[in-house]
């Protein structure tokens, strides 16, 4: 479990990683804090906050040099090997146990269990992707399963843990910039956008879209001036609070579409209550490991409360176009159509099967187990093209701790909260503590903040006020806060919004902070602003 | 690990002192230690953290005698050590009678006030106790003497007429057994006064006194060995049966314990090389052995005084079941009532290892094996043998449901036999004479010799040895018949979870097969011996209080109707029938039908045969 606190933030996943543990798996967890994740794991690898590629390339010098890479499957499967190897050779234990903190022969002891183990996964969620270098981040863990081998056979693999039930559908639907429905490349597939154009009776254009830290900057440019958000809290979940404040409230027209009334709701035009997809609509999931399943309908929507394929189909006929009355099976026969890894997935299959992994193609097919089983085989035209080694170089975080800034914070979240709150929020769970700035011991000491005292916390970007939370989880100079009470405490007022240009995700992880006690009035306000009861209630 | 440690008060230096003692010092602050530099980029914990589990009941026993009770705080430390969520440490905590979860300052007095004891008079020795303490289960603070009294179930003395059990934490023997006992005895004993003589062999097995045994015989080295020396136990002959097993190779041993039919002696009456045989066939590796000794059946003491007077023996037989099955390592499962035995068993042990009986290479030969004594902490239905496997495992003594048996899946999911303290001693004999020649003593069913505890109304009581097919009757007359002469009243065969026979059943003979025909029962070889002048219904109060009490609660049948029969005995006692006799008595065949189907354990199964066999007999619950 690498960057990952998938106790809390994925329970569901996670008491399967238990029944494994439970059968005698041995799990590492690799974690700036002593999750609770980590507290199940047989070894915790307390790294630096963003060192996660010097760790990952040490451990790939310590497995070359150790003589345990899967010889094989690296000449047949692999390319750039001998170039990978050069590059890593300057990574040394020692390099990356000044680099993370964690000792040299832990890091060691990971390397062999990972490469010599009959089947090893590397699980990862956001403490890796929300990095200025995430991409590169989740490129040197694939490095790691191709020298090993641990990956396209059963019970190997790379896991990226998705955020919610259905982001991976979301994807598969066409919600990223450059992919038409299944996956397909706009730029790259002629034939895609031929199908697609035919289908819709409109020229599909080899033109990207923009993701949402693009759209940001075309806002500040001016270039975008209308917003249309479904189902997503851009106020409070992005970076640096204030700018995206600014940049939402000056847009033209801001349309958002959600179940509950959200920050980003607070400031639209028009706001159009949908329903929610888990128990007021038909229609299809698609979790993490790419299983579509069925969501049915059970009760009715509230009053007002509009299925979200009707207020788009209205938005379409009140624009001038007729789509006319699809019902979810219609659209999702359409998808059939278009999409080559969902072709044999219909609505009664997935029913029997009680969900089916993509790509399914025919109807013979029962899905896809796991993914890259390609890389194994012997013919090499059914291997297909080489997996690349990528060279990965190590990046410290961009908001550099200084005198004036000495302490790292990074963010996370709690089993009872979901994000930004905006639906969890709704519900009191007897777990539920307030917002609060965990720091560690000594620091607390230092600062002269005993537990529940109010701290200032700044960055770069701005202040925040919070209760602190004395946590002998953290080590010194490390400081966490959760998202999860925007009312409580602003923390993305604290976190720099500068994105990785691959995969357009902000350093959430790692912030600068210095931390002082807060002013007689600043205490005041918190404490005041915590008898709200909108922000407690 | 998702530990949520609420107390609010951290343990004190004496409770992670004792639990430190039993894991050692706490490597990090992540397992409850100080923080150190090193806790901040490093913890170690998952499996072999969790691996350590089994020791739970060991460190609780470590923290009871050191302080007296296991406070919140304790349970955090050991929690976070073992990585045990509290609310699990409470639940085990809880589940025996010999830890305490409430603050008890001063001793603990445990007065055994069960069948033999009711019988030789425990209700006046209680009322003594009482006078002189003060009530039953009243904390010492509050009545100024030190000392807390409760009653307790069979403490396993029952030839001696009263026992009790002391628990004092922090002394230099936290733990003491006293038979017989009055409440001076208990004030001298707390008080550093004189120990009493220990009572003599002879008295405690009068046939010592006899010149002759038989020719296969359990008891035979008693009088001549030294329990605390093995070279006197090597002088009578001690370890030439474990030279023997290994001349004749694992296959050898079980296929002599076949020829000699060696049935179990723990009262099921299983036969033993049909487990041996399944654990050494079974490949997955390793196996363990267990001897089960852990005696709790009321009116049982046999274990107890073999373990007490011929510890090596015990030792070097669970050695030869050890090679027998493959395994390399063994445990000696034995009751926390038991602390004479178990001083001498872990004597033995140490001594054993220290001699190469034990450890890397056993008498030098290419074959490993160790054993660990381990502590039982009063509970009945840790006899039972999954029950026993968890409770070694760290956990409830709740039994498991068959299949797997043990010989598939038993200690730690892996193929394990167990048997108890007779049987094992058995398997001595018949090596020493040969699996045929054992088989041609005793019976064509029942071969060898068998234990029988004598107590209650009988002239001489104590622990005797038969060959098998000796009547009731000559039993009872072995033992110098009805006390004073007077008429025989029952006898209760097989302790709690046996049955009574009347004078009527004195020529049965007691084997496996002449008690099946009565409808009777070995059990633990207990001959309960009741003369006219006993109530019998207050024994069976007792009986049904002692199962009420014993249950585990995991079967609704057994945990429900354990508590509907004591009920319906107390009323029927009472003269008070609910209705009339006759519709309390097809209740209570209701209950017993019930619980007999339906309980997964042997508990649950006999908790209503005493009582349903005392009907049976006109000795409660006539029209």
């Amino acid at each position: 479990m690498w960057g990952s606190n998938a106790r809390e933030a994925h329970p569901i996943f996670f008491h399967h990683v238990l029944k494994g543990i439970r059968n005698g798996a041995k799990m590492y967890a690799v974690d700036p804090r002593l999750s609770s994740t980590a507290k199940w794991a047989d070894a915790w690898l307390g790294i630096h906050v963003g060192s996660d590629i010097s760790l990952a390339n040490a451990i790939a010098g310590e497995i070359i040099q150790a003589g345990l890479v899967h010889e094989e499957f690296i000449r047949r499967a692999t390319d750039g090997f001998e170039e990978y190897k050069a590059f890593v050779a300057d990574y040394t234990l020692a390099r990356a146990e000044r680099d993370s903190g964690v000792p040299a022969a832990l890091i060691r002891q990971l390397a062999h269990d990972y490469a010599r183990a009959d089947r090893a996964q590397i699980c990862w969620t956001l403490g890796i992707t929300e990095h200025h270098n995430a991409a590169d981040n989740v490129l040197a863990l694939i490095n790691l399963s191709l020298l090993t081998g641990h990956v396209g056979r059963y019970g190997s693999g790379l896991v990226p843990l998705r955020g919610q039930n259905n982001v991976q559908g979301g994807g598969d639907m066409g919600a990223i910039p450059n992919k038409l429905t299944g996956f397909q490349d706009i730029e790259l597939d002629a034939d895609a956008r031929m199908r697609f154009g035919a289908k819709y009776g409109v020229p599909i254009h080899p033109k990207k879209g923009m993701h949402l830290s693009q759209m940001f900057d075309a806002m500040e440019r001016g270039e975008l001036t209308c917003a249309y958000v479904i189902g997503e809290n851009p106020m409070t979940s992005e970076a640096d609070t204030h700018h995206t404040r600014k940049m939402l409230e000056g847009l033209d027209c801001l349309v958002v579409q959600d179940i509950v009334m959200t920050d980003t709701a607070a400031v639209a035009d028009v706001v159009l209550p949908g329903t929610a997809s888990w128990c007021e609509s038909e229609g299809t999931v698609t979790n993490s490991e790419r299983r579509v399943q069925r969501v049915r309908k059970a009760i009715e929507p509230p009053e007002g409360a509009r299925d979200d394929i009707w207020i788009i189909g209205e938005l379409a006929r009140r624009l001038g176009y007729d789509w006319g009355n699809p019902t979810a099976e219609d659209l999702w026969e359409e998808l059939r159509e278009l999409s080559p890894m969902h072709r044999g997935m219909s609505y009664e299959k997935l029913e029997r099967l009680g969900g089916i992994q993509w790509p399914c193609p025919d109807e013979e097919s029962e899905g896809t187990m796991f993914l890259h089983a390609r890389l194994w085989e012997e013919d090499p035209a059914k291997r297909g093209a080489p997996a690349p080694f990528h060279l990965t170089v190590q990046e410290d975080p961009l908001d550099a701790l200084t005198s004036e800034y000495p302490i790292r914070l990074t963010t996370g979240r709690r089993l009872d909260s979901y994000n930004t709150g905006a639906a969890s929020n709704l519900y009191s769970p007897p777990l539920r503590r307030k917002a609060t700035l965990d720091l560690a011991p000594e620091d607390a000491a230092r600062l002269g903040l005993a537990e529940d005292a109010i701290a200032r916390v700044t960055s770069r970007r701005g202040s925040v006020t919070a209760p602190v939370h004395v946590d002998r989880t953290l080590r010194e100079g490390l400081a966490f806060m959760t998202l999860h009470f925007p009312d409580q405490v602003e923390t993305n007022i604290l976190t720099l919004d500068t994105w990785d240009p691959k995969s357009g995700t902000a350093e959430f992880k790692a912030t600068a902070i210095r931390v002082e006690q807060a002013t007689r009035e600043e205490a005041a306000a918190y404490r005041q602003r915590m008898t709200d009861p909108e922000v407690v209630p | 690990m998702d530990l949520r440690l609420t107390a609010k008060a951290a343990a004190t230096d004496a409770e992670r002192a004792a639990v430190d003692e039993v894991l050692g010092l706490p490597p990090s602050q992540w397992e409850g230690g100080a923080r150190r530099a090193r806790d901040a980029h490093v913890a170690l914990g998952g499996q072999a953290a969790r691996g350590r589990r089994h020791l739970l009941i060991t460190v609780l026993h470590a923290v009871q005698e050191a302080v007296g009770w296991i406070s919140p705080g304790a349970l955090d430390y050991i929690a976070e050590r073992l990585t045990v969520p509290p609310a699990e440490g409470y639940g085990v905590a809880s589940f025996y009678a010999l830890f305490r979860t409430q603050p008890t300052p001063g001793a603990v007095v445990h007065v055994c006030d069960d069948l033999a004891c009711q019988v030789a008079g425990a209700e006046e020795l209680c009322a003594e106790m009482t006078r002189r303490f003060g009530r039953e289960g009243t904390e010492a603070a509050l009545n100024g003497t030190g000392v807390t009294w409760q009653r307790s179930p069979c403490l396993g003395q029952c030839d001696r007429g009263s026992a009790a059990l002391i628990q004092q934490a922090g002394a230099a023997r936290p733990r003491r057994d006293l038979a017989p006992v009055t409440p001076d005895a208990v004030w001298q004993a707390l008080t550093g006064g004189e120990s009493p003589a220990p009572v003599p062999l002879g008295v405690l097995v009068p046939q010592l006194s006899r010149p002759q045994l038989g020719r296969v015989s359990l008891l035979r080295r008693l009088a001549h060995v030294d329990p605390a020396s093995l070279g006197s136990y090597r002088a009578a002959g001690g370890y030439e049966m474990l030279r023997r097993a290994i001349a004749l190779g694992p296959q050898g041993v079980i296929r002599e314990v076949r020829d000699a039919k060696l049935m179990g002696r723990g009262g099921a009456a299983f036969p033993t090389h049909i487990k041996w045989d399944a654990v050494a066939a079974n490949p997955v590796r390793p196996h363990y052995v267990i001897c089960n000794a852990d005696e709790s059946e009321p009116g049982t003491f046999k274990d107890r005084v073999l373990m007490e007077h011929d510890p090596y023996a015990l030792v070097e037989a669970l050695t030869v079941m050890g090679y027998a099955c493959g395994a390399e390592q063994g445990y000696i499962y034995i009751r926390g009532e038991y602390p004479t035995a178990e001083r001498a068993l872990a004597h033995a042990v140490a001594q054993a290892r220290a001699y190469g009986f034990l450890g890397p290479a056993v008498m030098g030969e290419a074959f490993a094996f160790d054993i660990e004594v381990r502590r039982g902490a009063g509970a009945y239905i840790a006899g039972e043998e999954t029950a026993l496997i968890n409770s070694l495992e760290g956990k409830r003594a709740e039994p498991r449901n068959k299949p797997p048996f043990p010989a598939q899946s038993g200690l730690f999911g892996q193929p394990t036999a167990v048997n108890n303290v007779e049987t094992l001693l058995s398997v001595l004999e018949i090596l020493r004479v040969g699996g045929p020649a054992f088989a041609s003593v005793g019976t064509e069913a029942s071969t060898g010799t068998r234990l029988f505890c004598l107590s209650g109304c009988v002239a001489v009581p104590g622990l005797y040895e038969y060959d098998f097919g000796v009547t009731l009757r000559d039993v009872i007359d072995g033992a110098g018949g009805v006390a004073g002469g007077r008429p025989l009243q029952a006898v209760l065969l097989g302790g709690a979870a046996g049955v009574f026979v009347g004078p009527d059943a004195l020529d049965m003979p007691l084997t496996f097969e002449g008690v099946r025909a009565a409808g009777a029962t070995l059990g633990s070889g207990v001959v309960m011996v009741l003369d006219d002048t006993v109530a019998v219904p207050s024994l069976l109060r007792r009986i049904t209080r002692f199962f009420r009490d014993e249950s585990c609660g995991q079967c609704v049948p057994c945990r429900v109707g354990t508590v509907r029969q004591e009920e319906l005995v107390a009323r029927l006692a009472d003269g008070s029938p609910l209705g009339s006799v006759a519709t309390e008595l097809s209740l209570l065949s209701d209950i017993g039908h019930v619980a007999r189907d339906a309980s997964i354990c042997g508990l649950g199964q006999t908790a209503l045969s005493a009582v349903e066999s005392a009907v049976k007999l006109g000795l409660i619950g006539r029209g």
